[in-house]
């Protein structure tokens, strides 16, 4: 048996499955909505890769801005390896057919984004996610990778090999639609199941489905997370519902202004720089606007109709005369499942991809427009390790015994009471993470946001599921869904407080500066708990 | 405020909050009221395609419809519901791999003009929400039809200088494909994101008689009365 699965039909999911078939290996991908309507949908400024020299850009130059980015905590060789294969990763997009904007010269159209020293984004109007990752999908379909819809991850099955090393062999799910477990044997499982920003609930710019669900569960598994304090803060999320204005807004020349209509940071430095000015002017009372009316109707006609939407839709305003009111939301988690050169986690045979994964590319803070590359790079190396691995697989899997202790372990979630809402301890968790945890951290807050996680994680067999029909609960989908995101809040929180310092995105009132002799060094958290830094 | 929502039975919500959209409305049914409603949603902001649904018989994204006093919120037509406003969308899904709607080869350096682009520029915006599926007329019937995004998708591609196979693209869409559709237009008016199925349809057709495809209602009515093709009368 051959057989590769690929959890999360994200942008990810999606290349590693097309390069684990490529690579011979019998993919199956399973997710838990339908392809096309991952978080990847979302991305709007573009895909970072240096096209031609000319204009005075450079891998090199790609190179320094993403490590400048980083604060000191990406691994050269991994920055070095992902812009070097950007040019070819956009010549493959090329030649599958997204169609990417073009220049007058019928060139890819690039832009500039944050902390970046030449327009470098390539783009799609303000879809690029979006028409990337249908494209992606349509490969799939080509490809005959079989699809599974709709199937909500439970568990990473592991077994012990004969030095006690633990190695993946298969995959137990929730089948939304009939209510059934499903138990899947694989030689080797790739998880591209996303970020952990939902933590932060309504004050997140991602998907509601962006739980976390593979980085706890990975853990639960016994693989190792890294720089899980690494929260990324857009600076321009509409201030009412934390939806995403693209940075390509600000690329293409837009203002931040206060309430008094004054410009009051560089709106082109990267993203933890400008949402902690922001911040700072949100904590002296002001209200901060996002200003592109001089940009001209028809430009953001053209280049960025969504933002133009959406703006109208959830702000009621035409950002063509009127100023777009702004807030910095939780955006992008930098740390995850730690994996190695090949994109392996700690457990042999399980994979990781995409922002669920810590490819050591990010450091303390990502680089616009190298999220998307990400996932294309490692998304193609994660498929191939994968394939290989499954290809020399040769151990004996007996799952026959799986599927009822999974329905025993949800028929007991399902007895738990109700009598406190999970749904209202959700929205307070979010509420205490932007508050006390969002930009600017600091210890005492820290240990009691810390002390509620960890009642809110006893009180949980009070907070169980109303609804218990077996037929597409998603109630008690959103239950475990809570239950990652709790588990991995305190992780979190871990990390964040042993890091007595500053560094990109992890900003401590009380530690302000950074302390390079202590930790310039990766956070790891092993699966007991076990906190330590390696380079 | 109140708004009905059809599941076994219509069952009627009061809302507090008024200026929602409907996805708003939702969260707040099932986070306070009512944790059984079961709904699909994603990104919240009209880019995932999950929230598809038809308010008061005319199909919307709950992320960006804004309730209002009375409305009738029911799942898609055209779909197995699995439960209240949540339906299987994988047969409408299927219909991308039946139309074949992909390039059919990965090509090296094929320059594409900022004119090339836009060809197919709206084309490629489809969300996959399935709203088009629910409201074909066809597609209710003829439940083979390939029916609006898979043809649209097809249409992406074939107007597609990267495309080396275009004949091929309109070869397997001559049956249950772009001579079924009525051209109605029900697609085009809810699409939420101005794309007109229809008017890729008609280019799909006008493609295919570039290959020789003539239309088969065209040519058993009056048209192809005579071996040597000459009308009869």
């Amino acid at each position: 048996m051959n057989r590769v699965i690929v959890i999360g039909a994200g942008g990810a999911g999606l290349v590693a499955a097309l390069s684990a078939h490529e690579n011979g290996a019998k993919v199956t991908v399973i997710t838990k909505e339908y392809p096309t309507r991952s978080q990847t949908s979302m991305a709007q400024g573009g895909i970072n890769a240096v096209l031609s020299d000319e204009g005075g850009d450079s891998v090199e130059a790609h190179i320094q801005n993403t490590l400048k980015s980083a604060n000191g905590l990406a691994d050269e060789k991994a920055v070095n390896f992902m812009c070097k294969e950007a040019p070819n990763v956009l010549k493959w997009l090329d030649g599958i057919g997204v169609p990417f904007s073009r220049t007058k010269e019928s060139q890819i159209a690039q832009r500039k984004l944050g902390g970046a020293a030449a327009p470098r984004a390539c783009y799609a109007q303000d879809y690029t996610g979006l028409k990337i990752l249908h494209t992606l999908y349509d490969r799939c379909l080509e490809a005959g990778i079989e699809i599974l819809n709709e199937r909500y991850l439970l568990e990473f099955i592991t077994s012990q090999d004969n030095n006690d090393k633990s190695y993946v062999c298969g995959v137990s799910v929730l089948n939304k639609r009939s209510g059934e477990v499903e138990v899947y044997e694989a030689s080797s499982v790739i998880a591209a199941t996303g970020g952990y920003s939902r933590v932060y609930h309504n004050y997140s710019t991602n998907s509601v489905s962006t739980t976390g669900d593979g980085v706890a569960l990975a853990y639960r598994a016994g693989a190792r997370l890294s720089d899980m304090e690494f929260i990324q803060f857009h600076p321009t999320a509409l201030k009412n519902s934390s939806i995403l204005i693209s940075e390509s807004a600000r690329g293409a020349g837009g203002y931040l202004l206060n309430s008094k209509g004054e410009r009051f940071v560089n709106e082109l430095l990267p993203r933890d720089e400008v949402a902690r000015a922001i911040d700072d002017e949100i904590a002296k009372g002001y209200d901060v606007f996002l200003d592109i009316r001089h940009l001209g109707t028809e430009f953001i006609e053209n280049e960025l109709p969504q933002e133009a939407k959406l703006a109208k839709l959830y702000e009621n305003i035409d950002p063509s005369v009127e100023l777009i009111p702004i807030k910095p939301a939780a955006h992008y988690t930098m740390g995850g499942i730690e994996v190695d050169e090949e994109s392996s986690s700690s457990i042999s045979g399980l994979f990781a991809v995409g922002e669920c994964a810590n490819h050591r590319v990010h450091g303390a803070n990502r680089l616009g427009g190298n999220s998307l590359l990400e996932l294309v790079v490692f998304g193609k190396q994660a498929g191939k390790s994968a394939a290989r691995y499954a290809d020399s697989f040769d151990k004996k899997v007996d799952l026959s015994e799986q599927k009822k202790s999974f329905e025993d372990k949800i028929a007991k979630i399902k007895e738990f009471s109700s009598e406190i809402n999970f749904y209202e301890k959700q929205r307070e968790l979010g509420e205490l993470f932007y508050k006390n945890f969002g930009i600017k951290r600091e210890k005492t807050a820290m240990g009691t946001l810390l002390n509620e996680v960890k009642e809110m994680k006893t009180a949980l067999s009070k907070m169980g599921v109303s609804d218990k029909t077996k037929e597409y609960n998603t109630n008690l989908i959103e239950f475990l869904e809570f239950k990652n995101v709790l588990e991995l809040s305190e992780l979190i929180l871990i990390s964040a407080i042993s890091r007595e310092e500053s560094r990109g995105a992890h900003f401590r009132v009380d530690f302000p500066s950074l302390d390079n002799e202590k930790f310039q060094a990766h956070t790891i958290i092993d699966r007991d708990g076990a906190l330590s830094y390696e380079d | 405020m109140k708004i009905d929502i059809e599941r076994e039975r219509v069952v009627c919500y009061e809302l507090k909050t008024k200026n929602q959209t409907l996805l708003e409305a939702l969260n707040d049914i099932k986070t306070t009221q009512d944790a059984s409603l079961a709904y699909s949603s994603g990104c919240r902001s009209g880019v995932c395609g999950s929230c598809a649904v038809r308010v008061n018989g005319r199909e919307v994204l709950a992320c960006s419809y804004h309730i209002q006093d009375g409305d009738l919120v029911e799942p898609l037509n055209n779909a197995p519901v699995i439960r209240d406003l949540v339906v299987d969308m994988d047969r409408a899904y299927s219909f991308n791999a039946k139309a074949k709607a992909w390039q059919s080869g990965i090509v090296d350096d094929v320059l594409l003009s900022h004119e090339d682009e836009k060809l197919n520029e709206v084309q490629s915006d489809c969300i996959l929400c399935g709203s088009c599926y629910s409201a074909c007329p066809v597609y209710a019937q003829n439940s083979e039809f390939l029916g609006p995004f898979s043809l649209t998708r097809v249409w992406r591609y074939v107007s597609d200088k990267r495309e080396q196979n275009k004949k091929e693209k309109i070869d397997n869409i001559q049956t249950n494909g772009v001579w079924d559709c009525t051209l109605c237009n029900a697609c085009t008016l809810v699409c939420p994101q101005g794309i007109s199925s229809k008017a890729d349809i008609e280019k799909l057709r006008a493609r295919s008689a570039m290959f020789g495809y003539i239309d088969p209602n065209f040519a058993s009515f009056g048209f192809g009365g005579g071996f040597d093709g000459s009308p009869t009368f």
